[in-house]
C-alpha cells in the first residue's frame, strides 16, 4: 500500500489532482461548520448580484440565493450521487463479470448476450428511458446512471476474469481441492480488484458528469434542491445577461472532473504492473547511443563488434547487458554465440544495427563496424540503408515478427523496395523467387497468404526469405529455431547451412543449444553475464572446453543416446546484471574459484583462435 | 497392479455450429489411447506441438473431462473430472512455474491450500509438514512469506514441485517441467525430481518435447503424433532402434554434437490439419514409406519385438 | 464478404428484439396506471379509458408486447398527444437533424483523435505529446453542455462570428452555407469529449503496437520510419481503435442530447427530453427504439470494416 502511494504521488499531476479533490472534499464535508447563507432562501431584491458583492462572495442567482452556498451544497450532492452511482455500478457489474468469466460456457454466453443488448443502446437513451419510466428526480437519475454503467464493468471485468481463469494457478488451486466459491474469492478476486479500482477511478469522473448532465436537462434533482447540473441548467436562460451564474457551477464541474481524471490516471498507472517499470514506452527508430571513452580503430573485417557495451537503464538500475564484447565474422563463416538467458547474446546481436529497444537500452561504448564503417552512432538514414540491405536479421518467433495484416508477398516486396527502385510487379516476381529459394512449395500461391495461414516452419522460411531479399553480406540469426518443433528445426537449419555455402554469407547465429552450434557453426563464442568467457573453433571448444563454465554447461545438457542417468548441474543461479561481483562473474558458482578470481578484471587471453577468460583454465591453450 | 492405467482415453473438442447446417465433426485432440504406468516407473511422453500431450495431462489430473475412456489409479477407477478427488492421488507440475503461482498469495498460502483442503490438517500439523517438504526440495523456510515474483524460474519450479508433494499424491504428472528453464538450472530440477521419486516412492508421467531429456529420465517412452500413440518402448532402445518412421524422424532431427547437419526431410512439409484430418495414418503425408494402404487405413498399435509397440503398416526394420 | 455482411445482419435480429424487450420492460416500470401517467392530471376518465384500450392495457403483458412490436414493424409507432402527429413522422424528421450534427462530430472526433494519438505516440514525451495530452485532458473533463454555453458567449455573443443557436437562420438562409455556420459550434462542442477519448486510446494503442516484434522486423529490413509508423504500426493499431470508434459513436449520439438543448438544435435528443417532461411516453418509447436500432446497424458497419482490416477475422 505505501509503495502504491509513493508511486502514485511520484506522478505530479496525480498528486495535484489528489490535492484539489481532497480540498473540495474537506470543504463540502465541513459545510455545517462554515458561515454560509441558507442555499434555498430566495431574495428577489438581491437577484443577479455580481461576484465579490457585499455578503455574497460569488454573487447571487436569479432568485437572489447565495451562489457560494448553493455551489458548495450542490458540489456535495453531485459528488455523493456520482460516487454512489460508481460504487453501485462497479459492485453489480463486477459481480456479473466475475461470475460469467469464471464459469464460462453457457452461463457466460447468456449473461454476456444480455450485456451486449444493454450496450447496443447509446447509453443516454437507456438512461432517458429509465428516467422517463420512473419520473424525473435525483434518485432516479442515480439509478439510471448506475444502470447504464453496469454493462461496462461487467464486460471489462469478465474479460480480465476469463484471462485469469485460464491461468495455471487457478488449475493448481482446483488440484489443491479448493471449491468454486473459494477460488473466486481467494484466487480471482485479489487479482481482479486492482482492475476494478482502475475502472472505477477512470469512470467516476464521467459518472459525476453524467448525473450533472441529467440534472442539467431538468431530469435529475428538482427545485429547490440543486446539484451542480441543475444549477447550470437553471442559469442557462440568463447565460447571456448574467454569465457568472453559469460559469461558477460549470467551472466547478470541470475542476472536479479534471482532478478526478488526473488522480484516476495516476491510480491506473500505479496499479498497472506493465506501466510500473516504465515499459509502455515506444522504442525509438534506433538505439540511443551515449558512448564514453574512445571508439576503437577500424579493422578490415567484414563485420566486427569491438568492445561493445550496452546497458538497460530501468529507473535507478543500470543493467550491464553487454559488457565489452568483441567479435568478428568473415565472409562465408558461421559464428555461433551461445549463452543462457540474460547472458547478453541477443542484445549483442541487436546492438549491431541499433535495434535494441530504447528506452531502456543505451549503447555506452565500443563500435560495430561493417567493412570498417562504424554503425553505432551513424546517422539514421545511413543506418537504415544498411539495415536489411547489407546486414539482415532473422528473429526468433516467426508469428510475432511478421506483420499480421499484410500478405507475406507484400512484406517481402516492401523489404525489397525499401532498398531498390523496383515496380510492384517486379518486386512480386522477386518475392516469389525468394519463396522458391527457401523451398516453400507452391510459392506462387503462398505469396498471397497471410502469416497466420502458415505453419511455424513456413513462417520462419518467410523470415529467412525476407533476410535474403536484398542479398546481404551478413545475416544475424537470433534464436531462429527456438520456437519450432525439432523436426521443423532440422529443416530450417539445413536450409540456412545450404544458403550460406551457396552464397558465401556470413552468419552470426545466436542460440542456447550446443547441438545446433555443433552442427552449424565454424566458430563459437560462449557468453556469461554480458561477457565472452571463451571463444574458439567449435570442435575445439566442444571437445575440450577451456573455461570451467563452458565445461560444466556442456555437461548439463543431456545428449540423445546417453541413456537414463544423473545429470551434472551447476549450483547456484546466474548473477543479477546490476550487481555483478568484481572479477569473474562465474566465480560464485565455480568450484575452482580462488581469491584472485574475485578481484579485478580478468582478460580474455590465449592464442588468437582460441581465447578464454579464466585464471585457471581447464586446459592450457 | 499398475499405478496408472488408462483405457481408450479420448478427448474431442466440439466445433462451433455454423449459422446454417449441421455442426462439423469435433477436433480430436486425443484419439482413444491406452497405456499403463507401473508403480515407481517414469513414463516419458514425447511429441511435438499439437500432438495432444497437454490435453492428455489435463485429463489425467481431472482438469478436463474425457470424451470417452477410463482412468484407474492403483486399481481404483476415477469418476468424472473432479480435481479435488483426483488431487489426492495425482498431482500436476506445470510448465510455466511463474504462472502456476497466484501473484497475490504468499508461498505459505499456496502451500497450505492442499494440506487444508485435501487432507484437512490442523495448523500445527500443516506447519510441520510444510517444513518437511521444503527441506526435501532444498528450499529455505524463509521463502514462505515471500511472493512469487521474488523467485527465479528454477526456484519457482521447486515451489511448484513442493506444492504437488504437499498433496501426498501417488503419481505426479510433469508437464514440460524444465522447458522454461535454462540448461544449468534444468539439470538441478531434473536431479531433484529423480531424488524425490526414490525417496517418496512416486510414479511419474513426464511430458516433454525434448528427446534427450525424456531419454535421460524415463524407463519407458510413449511417442505421440497428431493425438495418437504411434510408438511405445523402452527408453534406452526406442530412439536407437525405432520401429515407427515418425520416431525415427524425431531421433534424426534432434541436434546432436558430432553428427553432421542433414535435413531428414528436404521439402517444406505441411503438417496435418486438425480441422480437416487425413484419413488413414496421420503421418502418411510425411512418410517416405507410405502406400495407398497407409492413406486409407489407420494402423493399430501392434507388438513389435520385446516390449515395443508401434502403429505402422510398414515398420522400420532393425 | 457479402456472406459475412448477411451473417452479421442476421445476428443483429436477436439484438434488435432484445432492444425492444428492454425498452418494453423499462416502460412497464411506470408506477400506477400508464394511461394516467401519459395523459397527466388533466385526463378525463373517458380519455384514460380510450387510451387504455388503444394501448391494449387490458391485455396480459406478453400479448401487449407482441401487439406493440407488430405495430412497430408496420411503421406504426403510435400517435403523440403533445404534438398531435404520428410518432414516426416526428422521429424521422428529428433524426435527420441529429444525424447532421452527430455525423459531423463523429467524423471530426475520428480524424482529429487518431491524428493526435499517432503524433503523440510517435513523439512520446516530446513537446507535441505533452501539448496534446494537456488539451485532451481538458477536453475529456469539461462537460459538453458547459463548453457549448461558453462557446456561445465567446463566439456568438462577444465576437459575433457565429449564430447563437438553431439549425437555420429564421429569416432567409436555409442553404448549405447557413447550415454550416450554424453547425460549427455545436459540432465542435459535441466532438470535444470523444476526440479526447479517441486520442488517448489511439496513443496507447500505438505505443503498444510500436513495441511489438514486427515493428522491429520492419526496421531491421530498413523500412523508412515514417512508413513504419503510418503503415505498419497504425494499421495494427486500427484493429483496436475501430471498435472504440463504434462505442464513441454511441457517446456522440448521447452527447447530442445536451448539445441539442444548448444550441436549440431540432434533433431527436431535444424531442426526447421535451417528451419526458411532457410525459409523452409514446414518443420516448418510439424515439429510443428507433435510434437504438440505427446504432445497432451502425455497429454492424463497424464490424464489417473491422473484418476488411483484419484478415484474421473469419468472414
Amino acid at each position: 500500500m505505501s509503495a502504491f502511494l509513493t508511486l502514485l504521488f511520484r506522478n505530479r499531476l496525480a498528486a495535484l489532482g489528489a490535492v484539489v479533490i481532497a480540498a473540495i472534499l474537506i470543504l463540502v464535508l465541513n459545510i455545517p461548520l462554515l458561515p454560509l447563507h441558507d442555499p434555498d432562501v430566495t431574495a428577489t431584491a438581491d437577484r443577479f448580484m455580481r461576484p465579490f458583492a457585499e455578503g455574497h462572495l460569488l454573487g447571487t442567482d436569479h432568485l437572489g440565493r447565495d451562489l457560494l452556498s448553493r455551489l458548495l451544497h450542490g458540489t456535495r450532492l453531485s459528488l455523493a450521487v456520482g460516487i454512489a452511482a460508481a460504487l453501485i455500478a462497479a459492485a453489480i457489474g463486477s459481480a456479473i463479470g466475475i461470475f460469467a468469466g469464471y464459469f464460462g460456457g453457457r452461463t457466460d454466453n447468456i449473461v454476456m448476450r444480455g450485456v451486449d443488448m444493454l450496450m447496443a443502446f447509446p447509453y443516454i437513451l437507456l438512461a432517458l428511458a429509465i428516467v422517463a419510466a420512473l419520473g424525473p428526480g435525483l434518485m432516479n437519475a442515480l439509478i439510471a446512471v448506475a444502470a447504464v454503467n453496469v454493462p461496462f464493468f461487467a464486460r471489462n471485468i469478465r474479460g480480465i476474469t476469463v484471462g485469469l481463469a485460464g491461468r495455471e494457478f487457478v488449475d493448481a488451486a482446483r488440484l489443491a481441492g479448493m471449491g468454486h466459491i473459494r477460488i473466486v474469492l481467494t484466487e480471482l478476486l485479489p487479482n481482479v480488484l486492482p482492475v476494478i479500482v482502475i475502472a472505477m477511478s477512470t469512470t467516476v469522473g464521467w459518472m459525476i458528469l453524467e448525473t450533472a448532465g441529467l440534472s442539467f436537462l431538468g431530469l435529475g434533482s428538482q427545485p429547490p434542491q440543486a446539484d451542480l447540473g441543475s444549477m447550470l441548467g437553471e442559469a442557462r436562460s440568463a447565460m447571456i445577461s448574467h454569465p457568472h451564474t453559469s460559469i461558477v457551477p460549470g467551472l466547478m464541474i470541470f475542476l472536479i472532473v479534471m482532478s478526478i481524471n488526473l488522480l484516476g490516471d495516476g491510480v491506473r498507472d500505479a496499479l498497472d504492473p506493465r506501466l510500473r517499470s516504465g515499459a509502455l514506452s515506444r522504442p525509438r527508430a534506433t538505439t540511443l547511443v551515449k558512448r564514453h571513452g574512445d571508439v576503437p580503430p577500424a579493422t578490415d573485417e567484414l563485420l566486427a563488434i569491438q568492445d561493445l557495451h550496452t546497458e538497460f537503464h530501468v529507473g535507478k538500475r543500470n543493467l550491464r547487458a553487454v559488457d565489452g564484447v568483441s567479435l568478428a565474422v568473415r565472409p562465408g563463416e558461421c559464428l555461433g554465440v551461445i549463452g543462457e538467458s540474460g547472458s547478453g547474446k541477443s542484445v549483442t546481436a541487436l546492438s549491431v544495427m541499433g535495434l535494441v529497444a530504447s528506452p531502456p537500452g543505451v549503447i555506452t561504448g565500443g563500435a560495430a563496424r561493417f567493412q570498417g564503417e562504424d554503425l553505432i552512432g551513424a546517422p539514421y538514414e545511413s543506418l537504415r540503408q544498411k539495415r536489411g540491405n547489407r546486414v539482415a536479421y532473422i528473429f526468433q518467433d516467426p508469428l510475432s515478427t511478421l506483420h499480421p495484416l499484410y500478405r507475406v508477398g507484400q512484406q517481402l516486396a516492401e523489404a525489397i523496395r525499401s532498398h531498390n527502385n523496383l515496380s510492384n510487379t517486379e518486386a512480386r516476381v522477386r518475392a516469389i523467387q525468394l519463396l522458391n529459394d527457401v523451398r516453400i512449395p507452391n510459392a506462387k500461391s503462398r505469396v498471397d497468404d497471410y502469416p497466420h495461414e502458415m505453419s511455424g516452419g513456413m513462417r520462419q522460411r518467410v523470415g529467412i526469405a525476407m533476410a535474403l531479399a536484398n542479398e546481404p553480406d551478413v545475416i544475424i540469426a537470433d534464436e531462429p529455431t527456438t520456437a519450432l518443433d525439432v523436426t521443423v528445426q532440422a529443416q530450417i537449419l539445413s536450409l540456412l547451412d545450404d544458403l550460406r555455402r551457396e552464397r558465401g554469407l556470413a552468419i552470426i547465429f545466436i542460440t542456447h543449444d550446443f547441438g545446433v552450434v555443433a552442427q552449424l557453426c565454424d566458430r563459437v563464442a560462449v557468453m556469461y553475464a554480458g561477457q565472452i568467457v571463451e571463444e574458439g573453433p567449435t570442435q575445439a571448444v566442444l571437445d575440450a572446453p577451456a573455461h570451467p563454465y563452458t565445461k560444466r554447461l556442456i555437461a548439463c545438457v543431456p545428449e540423445l543416446g546417453g541413456g537414463r542417468r544423473e545429470l551434472a548441474a551447476i549450483p547456484g543461479l546466474p548473477p543479477v546484471l546490476d550487481d555483478l561481483p568484481p572479477g569473474c562473474a562465474f566465480a560464485p558458482r565455480c568450484s575452482k574459484a580462488a581469491k584472485r578470481c574475485r578481484q579485478g578484471e580478468i582478460p580474455l587471453h590465449g592464442p588468437a583462435f582460441h581465447a578464454v577468460r579464466c585464471l585457471f583454465p581447464e586446459r592450457a591453450l | 497392479m499398475p499405478a496408472l492405467k488408462v483405457e481408450h482415453l479420448a478427448k474431442t473438442y466440439p466445433q462451433k455450429r455454423p449459422l446454417f447446417g449441421a455442426a462439423p465433426p469435433g477436433v480430436r485432440a486425443v484419439r482413444p489411447m491406452s497405456f499403463q504406468v507401473e508403480t515407481g516407473e517414469t513414463l516419458g511422453v514425447v511429441g511435438e506441438s499439437g500432438c495432444g500431450k497437454s490435453t492428455l495431462a489435463r485429463m489425467l489430473v481431472g482438469l478436463l473431462e474425457p470424451t470417452e475412456g477410463t482412468i484407474e489409479v492403483e486399481g481404483k477407477a476415477l469418476g468424472t473430472a473432479d480435481p479435488s478427488e483426483f488431487g489426492k492421488l495425482i498431482q500436476y507440475v506445470f510448465q510455466d512455474p511463474q504462472s502456476s503461482l497466484n501473484p497475490r498469495k504468499t508461498i505459505r498460502q499456496v502451500m497450505e491450500a492442499p494440506l487444508k483442503r485435501l487432507h484437512g490438517m490442523a495448523k500445527p500439523a500443516r506447519k510441520r509438514r510444510i517444513a518437511e517438504i521444503f527441506a526435501s526440495v532444498n528450499l529455505r523456510e524463509e521463502f514462505l512469506d515471500r511472493y512469487p515474483h521474488e523467485f527465479s524460474g528454477g526456484q519457482a519450479q521447486r515451489i511448484g514441485i513442493a506444492r504437488a508433494l504437499a498433496a501426498s499424491p501417488r503419481i505426479i504428472i510433469l508437464d514440460e517441467p524444465v522447458s522454461a528453464l535454462d540448461v544449468s538450472v534444468q539439470a538441478q530440477v531434473l536431479n531433484l525430481l529423480a531424488d524425490l521419486k526414490t525417496r517418496f516412492g512416486l510414479t511419474y508421467l513426464f511430458i516433454t518435447h525434448d528427446l534427450a531429456v525424456v531419454e535421460a529420465v524415463s524407463e519407458r517412452i510413449v511417442v505421440l503424433y497428431f493425438g495418437a500413440v504411434v510408438e511405445i518402448g523402452r527408453a534406452d532402445r526406442i530412439f536407437a532402434s525405432p520401429r515407427h518412421p515418425y520416431t525415427g524422424l524425431l531421433a534424426e532431427s534432434a541436434p546432436v554434437v558430432g553428427r553432421s547437419l542433414k535435413a531428414p526431410e528436404q521439402k517444406g512439409i505441411e503438417l496435418p490439419d486438425p480441422l480437416n484430418p487425413p484419413s488413414g495414418c496421420a503421418f502418411a503425408g510425411r512418410c517416405p514409406r507410405a502406400t495407398d494402404l497407409c492413406r486409407t487405413r489407420e494402423p493399430e498399435l501392434k507388438q513389435m519385438g520385446e516390449d515395443q509397440l508401434a502403429a505402422c503398416h510398414y515398420p522400420l526394420e532393425n | 464478404m457479402g456472406g459475412y455482411i448477411l451473417k452479421r445482419l442476421i445476428s443483429a435480429v436477436p439484438v434488435l428484439f432484445g432492444i425492444t424487450i428492454i425498452v418494453f420492460l423499462i416502460m412497464s416500470l411506470i408506477p400506477g396506471d400508464p394511461a394516467t401517467a401519459i395523459l397527466g392530471s388533466y385526463a378525463t376518465p373517458e380519455n384514460v379509458e380510450k387510451l387504455n384500450r388503444e394501448l391494449g392495457l387490458d391485455k396480459p403483458m406478453v400479448q401487449r408486447y407482441f401487439i406493440w412490436l407488430g405495430n412497430m414493424l408496420t411503421g406504426d409507432f403510435g400517435r403523440s398527444f403533445s404534438l398531435n402527429r404520428p410518432v414516426i413522422d416526428e422521429v424521422l424528421e428529428r433524426f435527420n437533424a441529429t444525424m447532421i450534427l452527430s455525423g459531423t462530430s463523429f467524423l471530426l472526433c475520428s480524424i482529429l483523435g487518431i491524428l493526435a494519438g499517432v503524433i503523440s505516440a510517435a513523439r512520446q514525451y516530446g513537446f507535441a505529446d505533452k501539448a496534446i495530452t494537456f488539451v485532451v485532458l481538458i477536453g475529456i473533463s469539461v462537460p459538453s453542455f458547459f463548453l457549448g454555453m461558453m462557446m456561445i458567449l465567446l463566439f456568438a455573443v462577444h465576437l459575433r462570428w457565429l449564430p447563437v443557436s438553431g439549425m437555420y437562420a429564421i429569416y432567409g438562409g436555409g442553404d448549405i452555407s447557413d447550415l454550416i455556420r450554424h453547425l460549427i459550434m455545436p459540432a465542435l462542442a459535441l466532438a470535444a469529449v470523444a476526440t479526447g477519448v479517441v486520442a488517448r486510446l489511439s496513443r496507447s494503442a500505438m505505443l503498444e503496437v510500436l513495441r511489438q516484434d514486427f515493428v522491429r522486423t520492419a526496421r531491421a529490413n530498413g523500412v523508412p520510419e515514417r512508413r513504419v509508423i503510418m503503415g505498419h504500426a497504425l494499421r495494427v493499431a486500427m484493429v483496436s481503435i475501430l471498435p472504440v470508434l463504434g462505442i464513441q459513436a454511441g457517446f456522440v449520439l448521447s452527447g447530442a442530447v445536451y448539445i441539442e438543448i444548448v444550441f436549440q438544435w431540432p434533433g431527436v435528443g431535444r424531442m426526447l427530453v421535451d417528451a419526458i417532461l411532457a410525459r409523452d411516453l409514446l414518443v420516448v418509447q418510439g424515439g429510443v427504439v428507433f435510434v437504438a436500432a440505427c446504432y445497432v446497424l451502425f455497429n454492424i458497419a463497424v464490424d464489417v470494416a473491422q473484418s476488411l482490416l483484419d484478415p484474421r477475422i473469419k468472414t
